[in-house]
Parts: structure tokens; C-alpha cells; sequence
């Protein structure tokens, strides 16, 4: 058992605030991962949890016992940093070791320890080696052994993978899940990658400036951002935004038009009344091609990924949108297209950059 | 077959302009190379020589070979025991304090405090004082029994002055050369305390580990090419100390604060006797190489981890 609780939880470095106000509660077991662009305060935010940075206002309960007192040692939480932080000077053996060490576990216990971890993360031919003599992911796993070990009650991570390179983070990444799936435990995960987010979390805390923009499974934050930060930061390729005005409204849907476009999108447009300004969203998978119809742009590039292909169409009113299409699609540049958005998969946001609420539910999404 | 024969007059003449490469910088370097042999071996040469020669300054009658017996003279006198034990105990005395003194000053002045800046141009400081003006500083302001400040205040308090340099004189020239040489070993090992990485510290504390258990278990290792490296240039000059003797105690009384590399100046200078002198000095290089051995040995092992 081990739950996580934040209660406004705030920090103010020399009059500046940082963290502006954080709750959230994590459950037992839970993979909360903390996604957002650089310096918006996720490492901060979780390295007070972790006991390193005071909590200047706020409170954070862990086993549902106010922790802000604790030292990060007392707290029982475990922490793989960024740069690993391995003791260069100590083999990953005594790496592994340094916590039981120093807390008084007699030596048969210790080895029996190790000797578990190292198998779980195939560490057993380097445990003499010093870090130096290892390759990143060994080092990564080391951290992650280190972390492991102590048997801790939450897992924190600080960006672990931004270090490795694109084939290995891909690789670690589903050794984490894995992992997490095996031990069961708590887990704290900060990254800057929101395909890192996608795809290992339970759920989601995007953050921006320090403050929460929103909270929710993975599914959850791509079917129905609550905004157009979170719609535009989630999601590979990104969401394509168009500033569009509504033509007319209707108790289920409203219909809206940006350029050679018009869209009929199932939300409930609230008070918004036809010619109000508004940002007509759409992810590249959720744009299709129409080949009878006229065109309604010229494609400028087209990026063949293998399994898709994503063509920049510039659009006649000049703007330009990316459309995700099939590996065999064989458009190629300066060819004329029309475009179709799938109108269920259209996201409405108000001038203040706020959703509209969606009436269409996705068949996979859990009900948040 | 064919092909590796063929191979062969293809890689001859590769070897040769390099060959002569190497003969042209030869002779590029070779003024550098003869003036640093000059400068080196001539009086390395001749101090050899003067060593198995009779010589004295003040008497021109004494000529010739003198065999070993300069040595065997020097060897077999008590004097040069206690000089070999005096330059030992200096250089081990002044080592540990500046060491020691010096990792734990480096560990504090690496805290944040108010007037950090300040108080490390104060503790740096001494290195900018020429040997023979902290000699002096000490002896006379610092350490007079009559009007220096120790004294001063040991009266204040309602104690007798004690006349260190006469009294204890090796542990006072100790106390004076740490005094100068301790800025340098906090200079060094602040800088390798500062290129720690923080997060190594962090992971320490979450590990558990306290204040104590960090010095030791994270932040010592870390340090231990630094204090190496001190170790080495320290010893290097202290195993020739000179001025501080010369201005304080003139290696007394009698010979208790005579270190090996003054031995040699009052036989050379003060009793003339050159051939005694160059026996010394011979031996100082022979221990000094000995000592340069161990320590390179030690530094290369260190810096290869
Ligand atoms: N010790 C500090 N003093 C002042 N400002 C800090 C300190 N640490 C971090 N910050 C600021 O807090 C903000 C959030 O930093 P951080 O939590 O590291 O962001 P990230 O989301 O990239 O991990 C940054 O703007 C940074 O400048
Ligand atoms: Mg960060």
C-alpha cells in the first residue's frame, strides 16, 4: 500500500512562484506521469514530494501521514535521476548496496538483495564494473536497480530516458512498463515526452507554468482535452488549429468555418452564438482525403514514415495543416487535394482557448 | 602471395620520410633539449664531482680526491640523521594539517553563507606571501614572546608567554609552513568539491545518507584526485624549505630545526666545506627521486581510475 496525496502544494523561490498550487491524489499502485514543456515545474514539484526541495506552502500526505517534515530518506520513496547520479567510485554491486548498507541490513540479506534485482534487470555480468566501464542503458538500469533494492513505498523518476537515444528510450520504455507491471509499485514518472506520457501512464498530470491543466488517463487527455494547450501538447503529429467562426448552432452541434472548410462538430456550443470566433481543432490521423470533391489545397511536402505518410497541404486560404494518410498514399508535392476532417473527431475551443464540451464519446475511452 | 609480396617495397618508403621526419624535428628540438641538459646536468654534474673531491673554502691545502669519505662523513654524522628526521617530520606534519584542514575548510567554504565571497579571498590570502614575510610575520609580530600578539594575549589571560621557536622550534616551523601552504590545498580541493555533481548528493540523501556518511562515502572519494595531486606538489616543496628556517630559527638551537636542505647550506656556507655539501646535496636528489617515484607511482594509479 501506498498512496501519494498532494494538497496545494505550493513553491516560492525568492518571491517568484513556481508551483502554483498542486492537488492530486495517487492511488495504490498507480503510474502517475507529470508531462510538460520544459521549466514549467515538474522536476521541482517532484523533488518536494521526494523531500529534497521544502514544501513552502501546502501539504503532502504520503500513507495518508503528512510528510512535509520527513527527510527524503524517512519518507521511503526512491528516486532515478536525470544523470543517473551513479557513485562513479563505487562498483554497481556497491552502488546497489550504499542504501541497505546504511541502513544496518546484515550483509547474507544484502547479497540475496542484489543478487534478485540484478537477474530482474540482467545486471548480473557487470556487477564489478564501475559505471564508467558501462553503456547508458546499463547505467540507466543500474539507477533503476539502485532505486529498486531499497524496496521502496513510491518509485520517482526525473526524466530517466532523456539521456538514451531514440532506439533505446523506445526499448526502455517498454522495460519500465514492465517492470511496473511486475513489482506493482507506486510510481512518480517526470518527462517532457509526451509519448513517454501515452504510453506508460495510468494517468496523466499535464502541467504549464505550475499549474495543473489537466488530470486524466491517457485516452482521456487525447479524445477530450480540456484545452487547447493540452490538445496541442498531447498527440504525435500535432493537432492542426484553425482559427474558425461558427455559422450556426444547434442543441448537439455547432457548425463552423475556417477558410475552404466547414465543419458540423458534435459539442455543446454553450452560449456561442453564430459568428463567434472560435479554434476549430483536428489531429492529422482524424483528416481524410477527397479525391472527388474539389481541391481545397496544394500538398507542399510530403514526409513518408513507412507506415503513414503526412502531407503539409497548404490550404487555399494559405494556412497550412498536416494529414496523416496511408504509407501507399501516393500524392505527391504540388499535388492539388481536398481535405475532409472527420467531424466527430473535431475539437471546438473557445476564444479563451477553453473545449467545448464533446458529445461524442470515444468507444475506448474510460469515463473520467 | 603474390599480393603480399608486392606490398612490401610499397611500405618501405612510407617508413622512410617519416624517418626523416623524425631526424628534422630532432634537430628542431634539439636547442630546447641541450639547454634544459645544460641547465640540469652541468650542475648535476658538478655537484657530483665536488662531492668526491676535497674542498674547503677557508682551506686551500685541502685537494684531491677524497673517495667516499665525504659521504661516509656525512652518513656516519649524527647531524644528518636528525636533519633526514626533521625534513620528515615537516613534510608529514605540514601534509596532514594542510590535508586534513584543508578537505574541511574546502567541504565549508563550499556551504552558502553570508560573506562567502569575502571570507575565501581572506583564507586564500596567505599564498600571496612571499616565505621569508610570513616567516618574519610570525616571529615577530605573531609569535615574540615579548611583544607578539599570542603572547599578548596569554597574558591577558593571566598565562606565561612561551617562546615557541625556541622552545618548539620543528612544531612551530610546522605550524608557520602549513600556515602558508593550506590557501593552496583549500584552493584545489574547493574546486574539486564544487565539480561534484548535485545530484549525486541527492541521490546520497535519498539513500539515506547524512552529512557524515556523504563526506565519507561520496564526497572523500570525490575528492581523492585532488588531495593526490595536492600531496605531490605539496611534498615537492617542502622537501625543500628553506627561507622559513633561515629567517626564524637558523635551524636551531643546535640542529633542532635543521631540515636536510639547510644541513647542506651551513656546510657549504657557513663551514665552508663544499665537498661535505655536495654530498648532501647528492643525497637530497637521491631521496627526492625516491620520493618522486612513490608519489608519481600513487598519482598515475589514482588518475587512471
Ligand atoms: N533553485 C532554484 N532557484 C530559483 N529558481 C529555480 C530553482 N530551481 C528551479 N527554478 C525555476 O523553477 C522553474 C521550474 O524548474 P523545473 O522544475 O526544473 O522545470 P522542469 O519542468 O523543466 O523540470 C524554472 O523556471 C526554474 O528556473
Ligand atoms: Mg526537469
Amino acid at each position: 500500500m501506498a498512496t501519494v496525496e498532494l494538497r496545494d502544494i505550493r513553491k516560492t523561490y525568492s518571491d517568484e512562484e513556481i508551483i502554483k498550487g498542486v492537488s492530486l491524489t495517487i492511488h495504490d499502485r498507480e503510474f502517475v506521469v507529470f508531462v510538460g514543456p520544459s521549466g514549467c515545474g515538474k522536476s521541482t514539484l517532484l523533488r518536494m514530494i521526494a523531500g529534497l526541495e521544502d514544501i513552502s506552502a501546502g501539504e503532502l500526505l504520503i500513507d495518508g501521514v503528512r510528510a512535509n517534515e520527513k527527510g527524503p530518506a524517512e519518507r521511503g520513496l526512491a528516486m532515478v535521476f536525470q544523470s543517473y547520479a551513479l557513485y562513479p567510485h563505487m562498483n554497481v554491486y556497491r552502488n546497489m548496496e550504499f542504501s541497505l548498507r546504511l541502513a544496518g541490513m546484515p550483509v547474507a540479506e544484502r547479497r540475496q538483495r542484489i543478487a534478485d534485482v540484478a537477474r530482474i534487470l540482467q545486471l548480473e555480468p557487470y556487477l564489478d564494473h564501475k559505471p564508467g566501464q558501462l553503456s547508458g542503458g546499463q547505467r540507466q538500469r543500474v539507477a533503476i536497480g539502485r532505486a529498486i533494492v531499497r524496496n521502496p513505498k513510491v518509485f520517482l523518476f526525473d526524466e530517466p530516458l532523456s539521456n538514451l537515444d531514440a532506439a533505446l528510450r523506445g526499448q526502455m520504455r517498454v522495460e519500465l512498463a514492465t517492470l511496473h507491471r511486475r513489482l506493482g509499485a507506486t510510481t512518480i514518472y517526470v518527462t517532457h515526452d509526451q509519448v513517454e506520457a501515452m504510453t506508460m501512464a495510468d494517468r496523466i498530470v499535464v502541467l504549464r507554468k505550475g499549474v495543473v491543466e489537466q488530470i486524466g488517463t491517457p485516452l482521456d487527455l487525447y479524445h477530450r482535452p480540456r484545452n487547447l494547450f493540452v490538445a496541442q501538447f498531447m498527440g504525435s503529429p500535432t493537432m492542426n488549429v484553425l482559427p474558425a467562426h461558427i455559422v450556426s448552432v444547434t442543441d448537439h452541434a455547432a457548425t463552423v468555418t475556417t477558410g475552404p472548410l466547414t465543419v458540423t462538430v458534435p459539442v455543446d456550443a454553450g452560449s456561442l452564438q453564430p459568428g463567434a470566433a472560435v479554434t476549430l481543432g483536428v489531429r492529422p490521423e482524424h483528416i481524410g482525403l477527397d479525391v472527388a470533391g474539389a481541391p481545397q489545397g496544394l500538398v507542399e511536402i510530403s514526409e513518408r514514415l513507412g507506415a503513414a505518410t503526412l502531407l503539409h497541404v497548404r490550404l487555399s486560404d494559405g494556412r497550412q495543416i498536416v494529414v496523416q494518410t496511408g504509407g501507399d498514399n501516393m500524392n505527391a508535392p504540388d499535388s492539388a487535394v481536398g481535405v475532409t476532417p472527420d467531424p466527430a473527431h473535431c475539437h471546438l475551443f473557445d476564444a479563451d482557448g477553453a473545449a467545448l464540451d464533446r458529445l461524442a464519446a470515444h468507444p475506448l475511452q474510460v469515463g473520467s | 602471395m603474390d599480393q603480399a609480396a608486392r606490398r612490401i617495397p610499397v611500405a618501405a618508403p612510407v617508413g622512410r620520410p617519416s624517418h626523416a621526419r623524425r631526424t628534422g624535428g630532432a634537430l628542431l628540438l634539439s636547442p630546447a633539449v641541450i639547454l634544459l641538459l645544460i641547465w640540469s646536468l652541468v650542475p648535476l654534474a658538478m655537484t657530483l664531482w665536488y662531492s668526491v673531491r676535497r674542498y674547503n673554502l677557508v682551506d686551500p691545502t685541502q685537494v684531491g680526491f677524497a673517495g667516499a669519505s665525504n659521504y661516509v662523513y656525512l652518513l656516519t654524522d649524527p647531524d644528518f640523521i636528525t636533519a633526514l628526521l626533521n625534513t620528515a617530520i615537516l613534510v608529514g606534519g605540514v601534509l596532514v594539517i594542510t590535508v586534513g584542514l584543508g578537505t574541511l575548510l574546502a567541504v565549508l567554504f563550499d556551504q552558502s553563507f553570508l560573506g562567502r565571497g569575502i571570507a575565501r579571498v581572506l583564507v586564500i590570502s596567505p599564498f600571496f606571501v612571499m616565505p621569508t614575510v610570513s616567516a618574519l610575520l610570525w616571529k615577530n609580530l605573531m609569535l615574540h614572546p615579548i611583544y607578539g600578539v599570542y603572547s599578548a594575549m596569554m597574558r591577558a589571560v593571566g598565562l606565561t608567554p612561551v617562546d615557541w621557536l625556541s622552545r618548539y622550534p620543528l612544531a612551530t616551523l610546522v605550524m608557520i609552513v602549513s600556515w602558508e601552504w593550506l590557501p593552496f590545498a583549500i584552493l584545489i580541493l574547493l574546486t574539486a568539491i564544487q565539480s561534484l555533481d548535485a545530484e549525486q548528493k541527492e541521490a546520497a540523501r535519498m539513500d539515506g545518507a547524512g552529512p557524515l556518511a556523504q563526506f565519507r562515502y561520496i564526497i572523500l572519494p570525490h575528492l581523492s584526485r585532488a588531495i593526490t595531486v595536492v600531496i605531490m606538489i605539496e611534498t615537492i616543496f617542502l622537501l625543500a624549505v628553506f627561507a622559513e628556517i633561515s629567517v626564524t630559527t637558523a635551524g636551531g638551537p643546535g640542529v633542532a630545526s635543521t631540515n636536510l636542505a639547510f644541513l647542506i647550506y651551513s656546510r657549504a656556507l657557513l663551514q665552508f666545506d663544499v665537498g661535505g655539501a655536495s654530498a648532501g646535496g647528492v643525497v637530497a636528489i637521491v631521496i627526492a627521486n625516491i620520493v618522486a617515484a612513490f608519489l608519481l607511482r600513487a598519482v598515475a594509479r589514482n588518475l587512471e581510475a
